[in-house]
């Protein structure tokens, strides 16, 4: 259900003196060059390190001496390391398993929360207290509570592959639920209530309501949330770091952590840069598919024709 | 806590004469009425957030003797602030300190560059700055994990090894993208007539940034200085590669250590936790609206 707004006559002729505005001159704007130094700084510090982990991805280096080019060697590695392909598997199934869990808990949660009552005011603000601490406080109070002398579960759950994996997400969840569920509120909030009050009209129900009404305004908030989500579930490298160091085994070193190991711990630089590169490349094809889903491109107001 | 936590949009309802007996807003929205499984939904995760909590609170409690035999949901028999004070003495001011100043460091450095870069992809419309925002559209999904090792070799390179600016400087550029798109987001909604009238009046590119843009871009700005706050209160890879030594060791680092340092006192290590979680609690107590605001204002519509 889609409602189109037709463009007042004073949004047209705003969108006119716009245009002939842009013609008119070009006093008070500001020149291009005022981007420059963030341009430059970002440059410096994230586009050329992206290069040179591209350039370093051909070499052999130990991280002491001089790189030494080897060609395609690194690459090569890394189409035939069962460990990479382990790990890229290992990487999709924790990232869409962390987006449904947190997806359903928090828009159930923020929708919920949208409400106005007292309780709920109170509610959402002890909900929001996991996401102060930093995911490494959090990972490491988890590492404690599932100790298994100590902790709350006197049983090895870290131990085993699946018991490993669901502590992650569970994790991951425990901390990022909150956030997602305050973004869902917002959009909740935003949704007009005269389409509740005309379903209620026509005798709908809570439940067809939350499905005819609520899910579908909510779809800009549900990409913007599932960008987030997806682009952030590589910071989980702390998380695998802390609780569980990729074991048991390799059975949760997730990419961050496959390319970690490779560069601090065996030193082998041009390996991890071959991971590297191929997380940069994922990551841009990633970037340019959301730009396409969120329409973060388009230079339009997102309040245009409000 | 009050009602103000959740800025409740106003003006939404309309006036309806039914008489005065209930408040009138009761009935009004489907998500006032009381939707019993939805509670009891939020009831169940309101335990899953408060058991680790009081876990953690509980188990820092708890004298070292009992703490191998104890299980940590049980309420400590005789309360003790000693794992507390272990860590105070173990240098937890400075790590603080540490993370205060590449907090605000980074929040600096984002505002100062990415305010004229969005306010220039904003107002001008040449081929320069638009490629120069899709140069950070496209940033934006880059990990900072996906560099670390290059960017290991240009910190050792410019001599910046094991300082804190070796934290601050790429921690500050990976906050960028995101100020960079909530930034021009928020800028796009200032009318386009105020700058004209602006313009008509002979102001300055700068004037204007100062006197219109800013101002009106308050939203947004608090949006990205709590989001690169974030970012450098939570950077641990970053501290982990790029330092070494007590001197700029922050938090988080600092955190991971007492794991190792405290070993099997594991209530020590929960209080560090608990006191690393402090100061940012205090800070949400401070500015929950601001804090909460920005946040919620992400999801757009």
């Amino acid at each position: 259900m889609t409602v189109t707004v037709e463009k007042t006559p004073a949004a047209a002729q705003k969108e006119q003196a716009h245009r002939t505005g842009r013609r008119a001159g070009r006093t008070g704007r500001p020149h291009a060059v005022w981007a420059l130094p963030g341009v430059l700084f970002f440059t410096f510090f994230a586009v050329v390190p992206m290069a040179l982990a591209l350039y370093l991805s051909f070499t052999s280096w130990d991280g002491l001496g001089d790189p030494r080019p080897v060609g395609l060697d690194n690459w090569r590695k890394l189409l035939d390391d069962p460990r990479m392909t382990q790990s890229l598997w290992l990487t999709v199934v924790l990232t869409v398993a962390s987006w449904a869990f947190q997806t359903v808990v928090a828009l159930l949660l923020g929708v919920w929360a949208a409400g106005r009552q007292r309780n709920r005011a109170i509610l959402s603000a002890v909900f929001f207290v996991p996401f102060l601490l930093s995911s490494t406080a959090i990972a490491i109070l988890f590492y404690a509570l599932l100790d298994p002398n100590f902790g709350i579960i006197q049983k090895d759950t870290l131990g085993s592959q699946s018991g490993a994996f669901l502590a992650i997400v569970f994790v991951g969840g425990w901390q990022f639920i909150p956030f997602h569920t305050l973004i869902y509120q917002g959009g909740a909030r935003q949704i007009p209530e005269v389409l509740y009050q005309a379903a209620a009209i026509d005798g709908a129900g809570r439940y067809r309501q939350f499905f005819s009404i609520t899910l579908p305004q909510l779809r800009h908030t549900i990409t913007t949330s599932t960008v987030l989500m997806v682009v952030g579930s590589l910071t989980y490298f702390e998380t695998v770091l802390i609780l569980t160091k990729g074991g048991p085994g390799t059975d949760t070193a997730i990419l961050p952590y496959l390319m970690y190991e490779a560069g601090f711990k065996t030193y082998d630089f041009g390996y991890a840069s071959a991971i590297a590169s191929f997380l940069v490349i994922a990551a841009t094809g990633l970037s340019l598919v959301l730009v396409r889903l969120t329409g973060f491109g388009a230079m339009r107001s997102t309040r245009e024709g409000m | 806590m009050s009602h103000d936590t959740l800025a409740r949009p106003a003006k939404t309802r309309q006036p309806d004469g039914s008489p005065a007996t209930r408040s009138p807003r009761r009935r009004r929205h489907w998500t006032r009425r009381a939707n019993p499984v939805a509670g009891l939904g939020a009831f169940v995760w309101l335990v899953i957030v408060l058991i680790p909590i009081y876990a953690m609170l509980s188990a820092s409690l708890t004298g070292a003797d009992k703490a191998l035999t104890g299980n940590p949901l049980k309420p400590p028999t005789d309360p003790t602030l000693d794992h507390y004070n272990t860590v105070l003495n173990s240098g937890f001011g400075h790590l603080l300190s540490n993370t205060a100043i590449v907090a605000v460091s980074v929040v600096g450095i984002v505002l100062a560059l990415c305010i004229p870069l969005a306010y220039v992809a904003v107002r001008t419309r040449d081929r320069w700055s638009n490629a120069a925002f899709r140069l950070f559209l496209l940033g934006v999904a880059i990990p900072a994990q996906a560099v670390v090792v290059p960017l290991y070799l240009l910190i050792a390179k410019l001599d910046l090894y094991d300082t804190l600016l070796a934290v601050i400087l790429p921690t500050a550029a990976f906050a960028m993208p995101v100020s960079v798109l909530v930034l021009v987001g928020t800028l796009r909604d200032v009318s386009e007539d105020l700058y004209e009238a602006m313009a008509l009046d002979g102001a300055s590119p700068l004037r204007v940034l100062f006197q219109l843009t800013i101002p009106l871009a308050k939203g947004g700005i608090s949006t990205v200085v709590i989001f690169s706050a974030l970012q450098a209160w939570n950077g641990f890879l970053f501290p982990l590669i790029f330092t070494q030594s007590d001197g700029p060791r922050v938090l988080t680092l600092g955190l991971f250590n007492y794991v190792s340092q405290f070993g099997v006192n594991i209530p020590a290590v929960l209080a560090s936790v608990v006191l690393s979680g402090i100061p940012i609690f205090a800070v949400y107590l401070v500015a929950r609206r601001a804090l909460v605001g920005g946040l919620m204002g992400v999801g757009g519509k």
